[in-house]
């Protein structure tokens, strides 16, 4: 038993760390809301240059052939980021859902340039039709009657959707389900879109957690700055509490999200499970440490010139995305009772 | 990061499960917090000394068998599992000894430690006072130097099996001229002798399980210091994230009552709503989530990191977990809950009822769950203290 990430994880986790904070600083992401997509787009390249985005890939497709585990810390600070982007789609889902259910003529094409960065990946579950970042991504990955499709963006219809969070670029996707973009079908199609499901949810909770974190460490900052009373608002104990209780929230879903990140990495038996338990305890941190940093940080909490409301917006949407609390609870229910 | 038990690490848990299944008791003991209860834990515990089960993480020459902190875990995973008899030597192994073993002096060791361990000398905590409670620093009860010792005055409350433990240790004002933490002195006192009167108090479940105890210039020798004469407070602050932390309260014993909830649940299904076998999930996971966040902990407890105050996020997450499981446990039972230990009709020996009744102390002892919030918000988060 050892449950601690390896130097060359930290390692990792660091170098994407500076990155994003070097070019993914908030103002980039209100650019992203307001449709100037350009900063968003040099980062994504800058993380290419990391290797990160096609990390998952064989080392023969240009990748590294690195584990779910390996993603986890990179994905959880593209979360503290609040890094806009197919991240999780591209690098966790997209990639590995290419090699394994690719053709020979769809790899060629689109698996170099994925994991170089320089072809974004989306993927859309059976029976999600709407998808994120669809509209400036190159690759659909679609699931449609169990089968896969690899559609190329262009060919594809997007119909805009408005998120709640505009950085998300929602897109009602739709294609026509042919047979010249239909992926290999002598492969068990659909339980490598199963492994998709629990990647995406996993990779989902990481940047859940990065959120929660970069949250609290906003808000604890601002409880110490603001003064009311003559003193720092962060020295009454009403608000101490509530962000003690905050960090409790955080603290106690991140193992669970690394652990599950350790269960796919290894295959361990009953992964679904420890996957569930972890987009519950992440989805639910978010929420609740989104809860605390609007009420400490009061009024200005609850304008969009606060830079608060993106990290917000951004966790209420993925807490819902890929399975919600009620989903995954389901699944746990059915497992242990 | 290997999130699996090795060969030997499995091997322990298989001689911890064997030799329990063997011994542990068929019927349950009567509480240990009662004085009948109290001798009949005792027998346990020589038996558990005897097989060297009593204090695993010790030092062979204490008793113990060295074994690692992952292997204490199993250990007390399989010893909740089997429902095996409360641990009445708690307060000795669990939080006198890793004070002794920090700070004191190798005749201390020797002298105190097995019989400790095997139950010979019980041991209880003395800190809080009449009006010293979370102020802990305020306290009165006063150490008066005189040759080659102290006589300890004062009155101390909420001693935990005091009524039928033979020591205590706790804080005494040594410095008269110093206040607060300054000037207090970490000592070991008799319960029982002259000038010493102890007298139970009932809990809120009935059993006697508290004590006060009223000290009269109780003669102590120099030899029952422990650490620097006036460093007390440090003496005691350094341990006390054994106590809010997994020494306390190890993740078997909320696994154990996470699935005897799940059993509780078939058995009442009739009675279940989707609300409640969320709640019954909800148990679960939680036990799920304090074991896996325990073992990050000790991984880092291995590699040498100390963990300090964020001791107090383990202590509010298992004393509110517990809380919430009880609740959920009760509202299975429905109006059956009331039916109190001892009751003919009473579900699984209204036990439930009881672990409820003990849980609710959980956020209050060991310092309140309102003290460790601020502990946690002004020593991990770094927000000022005024």
């Amino acid at each position: 038993m050892r449950f601690a990430f390896t130097d060359d994880q930290k390692m990792l986790r660091d170098t994407v760390r500076e990155v994003l904070q070097r070019e993914c600083a908030p103002e980039v992401v209100r650019a992203a809301w307001e449709e100037r997509p350009e900063g968003v787009r040099s980062v994504w390249d800058t993380l290419a240059e990391t290797g990160v985005i096609g990390m998952t890939a064989s080392e023969q497709a240009g990748g590294m052939g690195m584990s779910e585990l390996d993603l986890v810390l990179p994905l959880e600070e593209t979360g503290y980021a609040a890094l806009p982007g197919p991240i999780v789609d591209t690098a966790a889902v997209g990639i590995p859902l290419l090699e394994a259910v690719g053709t020979d003529a769809q790899k060629d094409r689109w698996l170099g340039p994925a994991a170089l960065g320089e072809a974004r990946v989306v993927v859309s579950f059976e029976d999600q039709a709407i998808v994120p970042y669809a509209g400036s991504a190159d690759l659909l990955i679609a699931e449609r009657g169990g089968a896969g499709y690899c559609v190329p963006i262009a060919e594809a219809s997007i119909v805009p959707e408005r998120s709640v969070d505009r950085a998300r670029e929602l897109g009602r996707v739709s294609f026509e389900a042919g047979p010249h973009y239909r992926m290999r079908e002598d492969v068990d199609v659909s339980a490598s879109f199963a492994l998709g499901r629990e990647r995406a949810a996993l990779g989902t909770a990481a940047q859940l957690i990065g959120l929660c974190r970069r949250m609290l460490d906003m808000t604890v900052q601002y409880a110490k700055d603001r003064e009311q009373f003559g003193k720092p608002i962060g020295a009454q104990q009403a608000v101490k509490h509530r962000l003690a209780n905050a960090l409790i929230e955080q603290e106690f879903a991140r193992p669970m999200v690394y652990r599950a990140g350790w269960s796919m990495a290894t295959s361990a038996r009953d992964v679904e499970i420890d996957v569930s338990l972890a987009k519950i305890y992440a989805g639910q941190a978010a929420r609740f440490v989104a809860k605390q940093a609007l009420q400490v940080h009061g009024a200005i909490g609850y304008t969009i010139e606060c830079d608060l409301h993106m990290w917000m917006k951004r966790a209420w949407a993925l807490a819902a995305a890929h399975g919600d609390a009620a989903y995954h609870r389901e699944r746990v229910g059915r497992h242990i009772l | 990061m290997d999130l699996t038990f090795t060969d030997s690490e499995n091997a322990f848990r298989q001689e911890c499960r064997s030799w329990l299944e063997a011994n542990v008791p068929r019927e349950p003991l009567p509480s240990g917090d009662t004085k009948e209860g109290f001798a009949l834990h005792i027998d346990w515990e020589h038996e558990l000394f005897d097989a060297g089960w009593a204090a695993v993480s010790w030092p062979k020459q204490y008793g113990g068998r060295e074994a690692s902190l992952f292997e204490w875990l199993i250990f007390e995973e399989e010893y909740y599992r089997v429902r095996a008899p409360s641990r009445v030597t708690q307060n000795g192994i669990f939080l006198l000894a890793p004070t002794l073993f920090e700070f004191g002096t190798e005749e201390q060791k020797e002298r105190i430690l097995r019989p400790m361990a095997r139950g010979d000398v019980t041991w209880g905590q003395a800190w809080s006072e009449p009006n010293a409670g979370s102020d802990l620093a305020s306290l009165k009860s006063t150490a008066r130097r005189v040759d080659s010792g102290w006589r300890l005055s004062g009155q101390k409350t909420w001693s935990t099996r005091a009524a039928f433990c033979d020591m205590a240790y706790g804080l005494f004002r040594s410095d008269p001229e110093q206040t607060r933490h300054r000037g207090l002195t970490y000592f070991m006192f008799p319960l029982q002798g002259e000038g010493i009167t102890v007298r139970g108090v009932d809990r809120l479940d009935g059993d006697e399980g508290f004590a006060e105890i009223f000290l009269e210039d109780v003669f102590v020798p120099d030899t029952d210091v422990i650490g620097e004469v006036h460093q007390g407070w440090e003496v005691a602050m350094a341990t006390t994230s054994s106590e809010r932390g997994l020494s306390l309260r190890s993740p078997g014993r909320f696994m154990a009552t996470a699935s005897r909830l799940i059993d509780l649940y078939h058995r009442h299904r009739d009675r279940s709503d989707p609300v409640l076998r969320d709640e019954v999930v909800q148990a679960w996971m939680d036990a799920q989530a304090y074991r896996w966040f325990t073992f990050q902990t000790v991984t880092r407890m291995m590699q040498g990191e100390s963990i300090g105050p964020d001791s107090s996020m383990n202590k509010v997450f298992w004393s509110e977990m517990d809380v919430r499981t009880h609740e959920t446990a009760l509202a299975l039972i429905g109006d059956a809950l009331e039916l109190d230990e001892g009751s003919e009709s009473s579900v699984d020996g209204g036990h439930w009822m009881k672990g409820f009744q003990f849980a609710l102390a959980g956020p209050i002892y060991a310092g309140t769950n309102e003290i460790q919030r601020n502990i946690i918000a002004e020593r991990v988060l770094g927000l000022p203290r005024k």
